[in-house]
């Protein structure tokens, strides 16, 4: 699950981690006053800045400096309710429905940092860049060497170390007595970003730009961005986190199967696909476009599938307009083929389906679930493999349209 | 012989008590009813010294270790106290941890594979069979005939010589299906899971099958993410005596969507199908081009080599 800027700052903040002040808005008049706040406090300028989840905002005209408050109503104005498209939203854009107001700070140094559960090394790792501001994919591709990998061993968590081992490749000063006291700066924030990506289960949390700003004594480091993912496997042990979800951010689809705990995800193609494993419901997918057709979705019914659950597994497929075809292809394990046929003819005759309908199953209880289809009355295309399948949907989706 | 289970196998179940848990137990011990492997019991906190459906619950999985030789572990825990269960297995001393459940946190897993690895250097250093974790997120282990371990459907395998290891459960009983029906069967068959951070890889299974007498062939079933299969790919050029078939699901999988399987998301350009496909078959494997096809390719390769 994904955040936005102004929630992850909130938590960097709540860990003590050092952002510039900044207050979310979500009117024009809430935009105001919340700069008027910020004035109050000491800012002398304002970033007014689209909160969509995507990167590029700033490319796509979405973050915008004020140097007066008299500035802030206008550009909250252009900013609020416009399309932001960026390389990360695709052409179609994403509406701006939140502003987030913050104190103008701007920044001397600009560096790259984030935090990534890292799969191939079994750790945390650590990237950073003396370069930041820019795409970190981009500077991966063209010089690797200015970017630092540091895993750091779960067991140790975050040393001393580690920020003389970052500090050294930023170009930031080891001297424990610098005025700015820099060196205890980014360790003392590195460690409770660390400890804050662990405790909140994060799966990836990036700042670019990490920054300084200010002069000699007053020199400090801040995060001026902040993007975070988090591990959906853990989102149940953390009511907070899961409070920070922004439906409006997320495919209404997608939302309402996770809601019966069913993994999908929208296609452009239109064979709906109903099938039980991930692995399973890829390689339906790859095999329909094998034999010439086109998935209109990813829809996993995973392990424990009941009979509601594969009903509503169906309507989600038949809301999509495109899809001009089904296939149903399970091989049961946990899951049994004569529950799954039950659910079959259960949404079948509730959502009055009149597209065709093709069906493999194997596995546990195969006979059973086999006669009930066939007993059911209904028009279903029984298949016997998987190429079988996949060959008669594609058919059955010609035919059709 | 075949490889990690056999008729020897004593198994139990953490989570007996849980729905899924006992289901499971049931059909394992069903299927090596007559002889094979036995489920001795299972372990739930605080349940100990009660019965369900005729198996033993424990308190611990140290108390079933010592009353009835327990040497494998099956999880059915739910996900946030899977990893903690997997710890107090590996801490009891059981060799085959064989974790069912899905949607454990990555961050616990970073913890088990730490404590994994700290305690089987330990029992290197002593001399003693390293403790080997399947898992999670997979459907387990089976050796046809002598031993299941896990939630995979044990009629449709068949005793005979291909070794199977796959990220993909229900891929995993395709392949079992189409080596089957084929009149090939199984030596073993190993569902490595489909989480990042696991167990046992590829190249694990892999050492296995090359050095198991009973194993002729192996089929691989990978899945678009990480880098496994590039590595299992060198490491069968390099190694493999026996000839490997292989598919990759997720050809079609637009890149940066996490289909499922915390593993399989493309991101940065690595991990592709294509990239693992080119690996594969630089290794000398051949790659099934539909996953109706796993098993005839399989076949194709031995005739190739004069071995069917």
């Amino acid at each position: 699950m994904k955040i936005h800027e102004y929630q992850a700052k909130e938590l960097f903040r709540n860990a003590g981690v050092a952002v510039p002040n900044g207050i979310p808005a979500f009117t024009v008049d809430e935009a105001v006053e919340a700069a008027k706040k910020l004035q109050a406090g000491g800012a002398k300028g304002f970033v007014v800045k689209a909160q969509i989840h995507a990167g590029g905002r700033g490319k796509g005209g979405g973050v915008k400096i004020a140097k007066t408050l008299e500035e802030v109503k206008p550009l909250a104005e252009k900013i609020l309710g416009m399309n932001l498209v960026t390389h990360q939203t695709g052409p179609e854009g994403k509406l701006v429905q939140r502003l987030f107001i913050e104190e103008a700070t701007p920044p001397k140094t600009e560096m790259y940092l984030s935090l990534i559960l890292d799969r191939d090394r079994s750790c945390v790792s650590i990237l950073a860049s003396a370069e930041g501001g820019m795409d970190i994919e981009e500077l991966a591709e063209k010089s690797p060497e200015k970017i630092l990998t540091l895993p750091v061993d779960p067991g140790l968590g975050w040393q001393a170390f580690h920020s003389r081992k970052l500090a050294s490749f930023l170009g930031l000063t080891l001297d424990m007595k610098s005025p700015s006291r820099m060196f205890q700066q980014l360790h003392n924030f590195m460690d409770r970003l660390y400890a804050m990506f662990v405790e909140k289960d994060c799966s990836i949390l990036e700042i670019n730009p990490l920054a300084l700003v200010g002069e000699g004594a007053d020199e400090k480091l801040m995060a001026l961005d902040g993007k975070i993912n988090f591990d959906s496997n853990a989102l149940a042990r953390h009511p907070d986190i899961q409070k920070l979800q922004d439906p409006s951010e997320e495919d209404p689809a997608e939302l309402e199967a996770a809601k019966w705990d069913l993994n999908f995800i929208s296609l452009d193609g239109n064979i709906g696909c109903m099938v039980n494993g991930a692995g399973l419901a890829m390689s339906t997918m790859d095999i329909i476009q094998h034999y010439g057709g086109e998935p209109a979705n990813f829809l996993d019914v995973g392990g424990g599938a009941t009979a509601e659950k594969v009903t509503e597994a169906f309507k989600l497929i038949t809301k999509d307009p495109k899809v001009k075809a089904i296939f149903v292809n399970i091989f049961g394990g946990i899951m049994k083929c004569d529950t799954i046929a039950e659910g079959v003819i259960a949404a079948t005759k509730q959502v009055g389906l009149t597209l065709p309908l093709v069906v493999r199953l194997e596995g546990t209880n195969v006979e059973k679930g086999r006669e009930m289809l066939a007993n059911s009355g209904l028009k279903i295309t029984p298949a016997t493999s998987m190429d079988d399948g996949a060959k008669k949907v594609v058919a059955a989706m010609k035919e059709g349209n | 012989m075949a490889v990690l289970v056999n008729n020897d196998s004593r198994i139990i179940t953490q989570g007996i008590t849980g729905k899924t848990g006992l289901f499971h137990s049931v059909q394992c011990r069903d299927y090596t009813r007559e002889k094979g492997a036995k489920v001795v019991g299972g372990v739930t906190p605080g349940r100990g010294g009660q019965s369900v459906e005729g198996f033993p619950v424990w308190d611990s999985v140290a108390e079933a270790v010592e009353k009835e030789g327990a040497n494998v572990s099956m999880i059915f825990v739910p996900p946030f106290g899977a990893a903690d269960a997997i710890l107090e297995a590996v801490d009891a001393g059981i060799e085959l941890v064989v974790a069912i459940t899905e949607g454990i946190p990555v961050l616990d897993m970073l913890k088990v594979k730490e404590y994994l690895a700290k305690t089987n250097a330990l029992r290197k250093a002593d001399g003693k069979n390293i403790i080997r974790l399947i898992g999670p997120n997979c459907p387990g282990i089976i050796t046809p005939n002598q031993a299941k371990i896990g939630i995979m459907p044990g009629y449709i395998h068949k005793v005979g010589s291909v070794g199977i290891v796959s990220r993909s459960g229900t891929l995993t009983y395709e392949a079992v299906h189409q080596t089957s029906a084929l009149g090939m069967g199984q030596s073993t068959c190993i569902g490595i899971g489909g989480d990042p951070v696991k167990g046992m890889e590829f190249i694990d299974c892999l050492e296995l099958f090359n050095n198991d007498e009973q194993t002729e062939s192996v089929v691989m079933i990978g899945e678009i993410g990480g880098t496994a299969e590039e590595e299992a790919s060198a490491w069968i050029k390099a190694n493999m005596k026996k000839p490997v078939a292989g598919f990759i699901a997720g050809v079609t999988a637009p890149p940066g969507r996490r289909m499922g399987h915390a593993g399989a998301i493309i991101s940065g350009g690595s991990g592709t199908a294509e990239s693992k496909m080119k690996a594969m078959r630089e290794a000398g494997i051949a790659v099934a081009k539909t996953p109706g096809e796993m098993g005839t390719t399989l076949q194709a390769l031995l005739k190739e080599r004069g071995m069917a």
